[in-house]
């Protein structure tokens, strides 16, 4: 690869990161709508008891917080191509001499960071709420599964976007699809003990990221594979999704 | 020797076809103008020699690299001014100019002394550490042209520079495109539709309508096609008067449009009172009557038998240039 692709990769990625910092507004809220779960979900139901809980609710609630926030910010980062689209940055940048795969890396990247910023925010005052790691082996994979969270998001997200000309269907995704996938996903209640649900929860890729998540950080008495067995089917996911992503990022603009 | 070259170039929207077999060919170091109404294909024409579309048919040469193999090398070579501002408003002007320079693969040194140099071109280095979203129309467009230039390219693509800018504007981005054109030695090639912009601006010029180049001269041969002087006239039965003056062999072009007639004729004072003489033999009653030196507007009317603005066509055209937005081009 020429030096040139690097630097422009670099700056793509630069980009993003400047414009994350400017936009307090955006990740304010993009960081409030997780915490909101945590903090009420959590404390509101601490002494609950459901079929198939292990231990306490925050506990089993943060692994779950944490993938929303990097799965909707993510997403939000491969969508946000639109708003190129529409104030004609995305020329600016298919007339530079760099090839289309710079480009999407560049992007990929720095929507995956400003998403792994996020969650890494929420995981933290998790913490702050007395959820504590398993073990560090168990924090590191955990965040192994959150880069993979991310990435797989901005690849749908990319998908999302060169499907779509305007933000009214990227709400409707997330409405009709995104949140129903998350609440059938394990992330806010478990789904271990109900044959449907658990059956159900088979076909969708959120549930792998979830248990997994939970898994490698919290534990496995609340998981339903082992962490390694949903890390191979959370790679297969991320690298399906990337790579559709490129593909319809390459393909939407001539 | 020419830097920008096009060989039947062609493109198609489905059964619309936007851009029909043109072929011309700009020189080192000219101001070229592409004139034509909305709607007519130069926008079109711009996304294909800057390698943004692909032609249906034919090709294009610009610096002697083919833009549908050599991509890289064309877009190394060009810059490129778009229609539409391609800013990225949360970024402060300078950084706007660095990430450009990133993307060509500048070296560190020339970074920041290119982004010096160009803003002090368009007169920018005051404000070169705001936030675009804080600029006016008119900066933004000035530091699009300052971006376009960071490069050092060999040819600079311009479509619509002036567009929905205030005349006051107009004058200034004008004088800009002067000024990098003998500057910088840049070859300039712009669009517009208007005609005073092209007549200020450009050597030479294209006029294009319906997807295909009507006439490509330097403006003076053009406007000389039409007579040194123009002749207005607004009378009760033009077509009468248009089918008498027809025959006089002094007349060398004639327009009709609604109730007035536009004449190119050399030494237009002493046409005047022959002009008035037959109208009366005819009983053709003239309201008014006026010369004056031709200008491009002329020009498209001699060439397409329309104003550039004609008001029906315009709309028309518009529909159809959004249509090719929807197909995100």
């Amino acid at each position: 690869m020429r030096a040139n692709e690097l630097q422009a990769i670099y700056i793509m990625w630069m980009r993003q990161m400047k414009r994350f910092v400017r936009s307090r507004s955006r990740v304010i809220s993009m960081i409030i709508q997780p915490l909101f779960f945590l903090i009420f979900l959590g404390v509101g139901f601490r002494n609950v008891q459901m079929p198939g809980l292990e231990g306490s609710f925050i506990d089993f609630l943060a692994p779950g917080t944490v993938a929303m926030a990097i799965l909707f910010s993510s997403m939000f980062a491969g969508v946000s191509v639109l708003w190129d689209k529409q104030f004609g940055f995305l020329q600016e940048v298919l007339v530079a001499p760099v090839s289309r795969f710079s480009i999407i890396i560049g992007r990929t990247l720095g929507g995956a960071t400003t998403a792994l910023i996020q969650g890494l925010i929420i995981l933290i005052i998790s913490f702050i709420l007395g959820v504590r790691p398993s073990s560090i082996p168990g924090l590191l994979l955990a965040i192994v599964f959150m880069i993979l969270i991310a990435f797989s998001a901005v690849g749908f997200g990319l998908v999302i976007a060169s499907r779509m000309n305007d933000f009214e269907g990227f709400q409707l995704i997330m409405n009709i699809i995104m949140f129903p996938l998350l609440f059938l996903s394990s992330a806010f209640f478990p789904v271990k003990e109900d044959m449907v649900l658990r059956t159900l929860s088979f076909f969708n890729p959120l549930f792998y990221m979830v248990d997994g998540l939970r898994g490698s950080l919290i534990g496995t008495e609340n998981s339903i594979f082992s962490p390694f067995m949903d890390l191979i089917v959370v790679i297969i996911i991320c690298v399906a999704m990337l790579s559709l992503g490129s593909y319809s990022f390459s393909k939407s603009e001539v | 020797m020419n830097i920008v070259e096009t060989f039947n170039l062609t493109k198609r929207f489905n059964d619309l076809t936007a851009v029909d077999h043109i072929s011309f060919s700009v020189r080192k170091g000219e101001i070229f103008g592409f004139l034509g109404p909305n709607g007519a294909g130069k926008t079109t024409t711009i996304k294909m020699l800057t390698t943004l579309l692909n032609p249906t048919e034919g090709t294009a040469k610009i610096c002697g690299y083919d833009i549908v193999r050599d991509r890289d090398m064309v877009r190394q070579s060009i810059g490129v001014v778009f229609q539409e501002p391609a800013l990225d408003t949360m970024l402060t002007g300078r950084e706007n100019l660095d990430f450009h320079a990133r993307m060509y693969g500048l070296s560190r040194e020339e970074r920041t002394t290119r982004i010096e140099e160009v803003l002090k071109l368009v007169n920018l280095v005051e404000k070169r550490d705001t936030l675009v979203k804080y600029y006016s129309g008119g900066m933004k467009r000035r530091l699009e042209i300052a971006r376009a230039l960071m490069h050092f390219p060999k040819v600079l693509f311009l479509d619509e520079p002036t567009l929905g800018l205030d005349a006051q504007t107009r004058r200034t981005i004008w004088e800009y495109i002067k000024r990098m054109n003998k500057e910088e030695k840049t070859t300039i090639f712009l669009t517009t539709h208007y005609m005073d912009e092209a007549d200020f601006l450009c050597d030479r010029v294209a006029i294009i309508d319906h997807g295909k180049i009507i006439a490509l001269d330097t403006i003076s041969n053009l406007k000389n096609a039409i007579g040194n002087d123009v002749i207005i006239l607004s009378c009760s039965q033009p077509t009468d008067l248009r089918k008498r003056l027809e025959r006089e062999d002094w007349v060398k072009s004639i327009e009709q449009h609604n109730s007035s007639l536009t004449l190119g004729v050399e030494m237009g004072e002493e046409k005047i009172p022959i002009i008035v003489e037959i109208s009366q033999k005819i009983g053709v009653k003239i309201k008014s009557i006026s010369v004056r030196k031709p200008t491009l507007d002329d020009v498209f009317l001699h060439f397409t038998g329309r104003r550039i603005r004609d008001e029906k066509d315009a709309n028309s055209s518009l529909e159809k240039r959004s249509s090719f937005r929807r197909r995100g081009v």
